[in-house]
């Protein structure tokens, strides 16, 4: 018995990614990492910034996230997100510029307690992909 | 009678609109293609979007309490409408359509005396509403610098809706703009999306029993903002393709009128040349005739 499942990442522009062979998925919950598996109960939830992990039959890869939204549901995982990245396409550069975005975004004074939890969640998450 | 010089002139001068008119045509086909692309290549997210909030909000019990973008704010008084048109004109009757659409609806609200708000995205309607609603125009957005509808933009809007929801000035709040059905037929659309509407369709999501990590409301109170800006991302889209297909059929159109204003003309030229080339001969020959 085969234990794969499906994924589809969608974000407006286009749909991003579909796979069929997936064995285990890692998201950045908002409340935690969690590890999706294939049979797991009907579920949404949404992510805060972070990396996505997708452990498939055709091998590893990882996406860096800013938000999204995951649904599961009948053996088919759903993530919605407006941004998303290749880990093994991302430049220096644009890291870089990335990184520097959300350290200003996190020293804002007037920033709201959960914007400023996630504008730091970035800043982490962006240091340790360098 | 125009003399021939005259008709040779208006000749090459509808020549020369044609030519502009086929570039014209040509330049939004090849636009529409990408356009049209990135509409349908954009519909799975709005639609996955779509469902989501719709299991969402059948999951949630108490309407109560849910978050004011989904349930407003309990009053109708005050409308907010959202104009989408274009930024260039010479896209027949693409503006003209949605104008008509909002206007119609604008008198409407006269009607049953609610209050009015307006805000336009995209020049062209601005300068057509602001004639009759000028005092009603509260902002007048414009993305004639972005090349193609983008994402960032379309957040933009929805920060600035989102924040006035917040200020409660206004209750409920409506998009207007076209969806592509084809080259030729678009088809102008007023959706209302604050509050939004979730009773469209209710039958496919009733036995679904999700888990929720948060809960439903923090979920939805995330969701909810995200959710406008992507219907007005979709609304962007469509819009764009719309108005390039709009654009081709309408430069199709004035192509094809030009060319037959040439033939009528050319026709015209012969008819008078030839007048004048009989009218010499008759000359001659009764000049010869009376000798």
């Amino acid at each position: 018995m085969s234990d794969e499942f499906k994924i589809e990442i969608v974000n407006p522009e286009k749909s991003f990614l579909s796979k069929e062979d997936v064995n285990e998925v890692v998201v950045p919950a908002f409340e935690g990492e969690m590890g999706i598996l294939k049979d797991h109960i009907s579920i949404i939830s949404f992510l805060k910034p972070g990396i996505v992990t997708i452990q498939a039959k055709s091998g590893e890869e990882k996406y860096y996230v800013e938000d999204g939204i995951i649904e599961f549901k009948n053996n088919t995982l759903s993530i919605l997100t407006s941004y998303i990245l290749n880990l093994k396409d991302i430049e220096k550069n644009k890291l870089q510029e990335l990184l520097k975005n959300a350290e200003e975004e996190s020293n804002k004074p007037e920033i709201s307690d959960q914007l400023k939890y996630l504008a730091d969640q970035k800043v982490e998450t962006l240091k340790s992909i360098n | 009678m125009a003399s021939l010089d005259d008709l040779k002139k208006r000749i090459t001068s509808v020549k020369s609109t044609q030519k502009i008119t086929k570039a014209m045509k040509m330049v939004a086909a090849a636009k529409l293609k990408r356009a049209q692309d990135s509409a349908e290549k954009g519909r799975p997210y709005s639609e996955k979007m779509n469902n989501i909030i719709l299991n969402l909000s059948s999951g949630i019990s108490d309407k109560e309490t849910a978050p004011k973008l989904l349930s407003g704010s309990g009053k109708e008084q005050i409308h907010l409408c959202v104009v989408m048109t274009s930024d260039r004109g010479l896209c027949g009757g693409f503006n003209a359509n949605i104008i008509k659409k909002a206007k119609s609806y604008f008198t409407k609200l006269n009607k049953e005396g609610k209050e009015l708000k307006i805000i336009t995205v995209g020049s062209k309607g601005n300068d057509q509403l602001k004639r009759v609603y000028g005092n009603k125009i509260i902002d007048n957005i414009s993305f004639k610098n972005s090349k193609n509808a983008n994402y960032f933009d379309a957040e933009k809007v929805g920060k600035i809706i989102i924040e006035k929801f917040h200020k409660e000035e206004f209750d409920i709040c409506t998009i207007f703009y076209n969806q592509f059905k084809n080259v030729i037929t678009q088809i102008p659309q007023a959706q209302q999306i604050i509050p939004l509407n979730t009773k469209s369709d209710d039958q496919n999501n009733s036995e679904d029993n999700y888990e929720f990590e948060p809960d439903e409301d923090e979920i939805l109170s995330n969701l909810l903002p995200k959710n406008i800006s992507t219907q007005i991302f979709k609304a962007m889209l469509e819009n764009s393709a719309s108005e390039q297909g709009a654009r081709m059929s309408a430069m199709d159109n004035a192509t094809r009128n030009a060319g037959e204003m040439v033939d009528k003309l050319t026709i015209e030229y012969n008819r008078s040349r030839q007048a004048a080339i009989t009218k010499e001969l008759i000359e001659i020959i009764s000049g010869a005739e009376s000798l």
